[in-house]
């Protein structure tokens, strides 16, 4: 079995312009916007099979396959997504978008605000996972997908299938949550605030609007993404992969890189730095933060979810201290609480947070064993 | 667990609960109890800690929650389940008065099956020197999941003793026939169904 034989091959990226105005949560307007997105697998007359996935932080709407002009460029979950796959596309019509506020070709703080002209740049709303939803339906709409057989992601893109299940409960019927929490602690919002001081005290930041002085807060970028990574790890795995290892055997009493994990977290970073856009990445963070789907419940999360009537597969993985096993299950209970169909597996794996997105084979048993339930 | 054997108990537990009813079934193994009740009509959840089981029971279509019973049902609110169902699993684990006593905290009743260590071939076999092996207790010695070794006597003391209310109770044998003479002697496998007293 070759990757090639289960991938879903070269794909095109489309676009969809909304001329009707997105209202955000917080008040602000977006008098036109657009989606870039893919599909992959063909859409039946019912259209019933639809899979909607959701991208975390960093991801996009290039969930799978590659580019005829760019075949390097290999979407982001395709281990998981292609004919014969778990989210197998012989079976699944399966929707890859990249969100509002996102910096690759939807509409975001890179894109041009008509009224000035320029880059929207720190004057872009602030964008809350409920927000992404509204967007994603609007795009739903456009395909003509009434309901989602499934919408899945994981860790920020697993918050955004439960918010689905509990704001459009009849456009849902399965929901799969992997890595995410029902909402950030206190140390999670301190990790992203220290990952946004580094972009906001950046000196090329520019109170936001750094694309008309011709410059990126690459240096910021670069040491928020240095932090994220970290705490998409786990202790063991860092341990394994670098443990003490220098570049030269002895110390050099100097600053420079000597350990192996410095030179990989640099690395890291620079290379997220090249291409990821600063705003988006503050947009990303906060609505992570501001993640919350049982607030408007009073706080009580079996109350948000009572709306759902989706089925539930809800995953985490035993290394991940981002949002860990508990923060799962803190899910899982709030989905007994009110008699959902929950099934929830605890997946024994070396990768952290980053898990989800790595290939372990029981992990893509349990999500292919899960769908092959879903009915098309 | 011997989840892929036959299973005479399933019938009589599924005997006790009615279309409608919810059930939480500890100890799930591949599901093939909830996917009984699933068929009629019964609407259940598993909890199972092995992963190959747990694999198996999301194969199989059932709700499953992956949990090791060891800890308790904390994540379980009370009177949650109409039946919290404990099959062929109480033999296996340590926490033997917790895990009775969190099943009535959750469910209003506790369905639990058990294999019963004084059944007359498991006598005989002690008599004659060797820990007995039979259809209900079909391991080794040196391989078996099962820490407890007790009787239908035994565990009526425990429910006595715990204040549980005895409110049916099917002794079978190795065949899975129903035993109603000398069941401490006779059967191989009890199934009891508890209330609080």
């Amino acid at each position: 079995m070759t990757a090639a034989q289960h991938s879903v091959g070269p794909v095109v990226s489309q676009r969809v312009a909304f001329e009707t105005p997105f209202c955000f949560a917080s008040g602000a307007r977006l008098p036109r916007w657009e989606l870039v997105y893919e599909t992959y697998g063909e859409l039946n007359a019912a259209k019933s099979n639809a899979v909607l996935i959701c991208h975390a932080l960093s991801g996009h709407h290039h969930v799978a396959g590659w580019y005829a002009d760019d075949p390097k460029n290999i979407g982001w979950w395709d281990n998981i997504v292609g004919p014969g796959k778990p989210i197998d596309t012989d079976r699944f019509f399966v929707v890859g978008v990249n969100n509002l506020g996102g910096c690759h070709g939807s509409t975001g703080p890179s894109s041009i605000n008509p009224e000035t002209g320029h880059p929207w740049g720190a004057d872009f709303p602030v964008v809350t996972v409920p927000d992404w939803v509204r967007a994603q339906a609007l795009l739903a709409d456009h395909l003509g997908i009434e309901q989602w057989a499934a919408v899945i992601g994981g860790s920020l893109g697993g918050m955004q299938a439960l918010q689905w299940s509990i704001d459009l409960p009849a456009r849902v019927r399965h929901a799969v949550v992997i890595a995410a929490a029902p909402k950030l602690t206190a140390e999670n919002i301190a990790f992203n605030d220290v990952a946004r001081q580094a972009i906001l005290t950046d000196p090329d930041f520019h109170g936001g609007h750094y694309y008309r002085h011709g410059v990126r807060p690459v240096r910021g970028l670069r040491l928020a993404r240095m932090l994220g990574h970290i705490t998409y790890l786990s202790d063991d795995q860092m341990a394994e992969k670098f443990g003490r290892r220098r570049r030269q055997d002895a110390a050099r009493f100097s600053f420079d890189v000597e350990f192996e994990v410095e030179s990989y977290l640099h690395y890291q970073g620079d290379k997220f730095a090249r291409w990821f856009d600063a705003n988006t990445y503050l947009l990303m963070t906060r609505a992570l933060d501001y993640f919350d789907p049982a607030e408007p419940y009073g706080g009580d999360l079996a109350a948000a979810l009572a709306q759902a009537r989706a089925g539930f597969l809800v995953v985490s993985f035993s290394t991940d201290w981002r949002f860990a096993p508990s923060r799962s299950r803190e899910i899982v209970s709030a989905l007994m609480k009110t008699k959902k169909d929950v099934s929830y597996v605890e997946i024994q794996s070396r990768h952290g947070h980053d898990s989800f997105l790595i290939a372990d084979p029981y992990y893509h048993s349990v999500v292919a064993g899960y769908l092959a339930h879903v009915k098309t | 667990m011997t989840h892929a054997q036959r299973r005479p108990d399933f019938d009589v537990i599924a005997s006790w609960m009615k279309c409608g009813e919810t059930v939480l079934d500890l100890g799930c193994g591949d599901g093939s109890l909830l996917v009984l009740l699933k068929e009629r009509g019964i609407s259940g959840w598993g909890v199972e800690r092995d992963p190959g089981l747990v694999l198996a029971a999301v194969e199989n279509g059932v709700n499953v929650i992956q949990s090791d019973l060891e800890e308790g049902l904390a994540g379980f609110e009370d009177d949650a389940f109409d039946h919290v169902i404990l099959s062929r699993t109480l033999q296996t684990m340590h926490h033997t008065q917790q895990i009775l006593a969190e099943m009535l905290r959750v469910g209003r009743e506790a369905v639990v099956s058990f294999p019963n260590f004084a059944f007359w071939k498991n006598r005989l076999a002690v008599l004659g020197g060797r820990m007995p092996v039979s259809e209900d207790l079909p391991y080794q010695w040196y391989d078996t999941p099962n820490v407890r070794f007790f009787t239908l006597l035994d565990f009526e003391t425990l429910c006595t003793e715990m204040g549980f209310v005895i409110r049916e109770r099917r002794v079978l044998d190795e065949q899975g026939e129903l035993i109603e003479d000398e069941p401490n002697f006779l059967g191989s496998l009890a199934v009891y169904r508890l209330g609080r007293g």
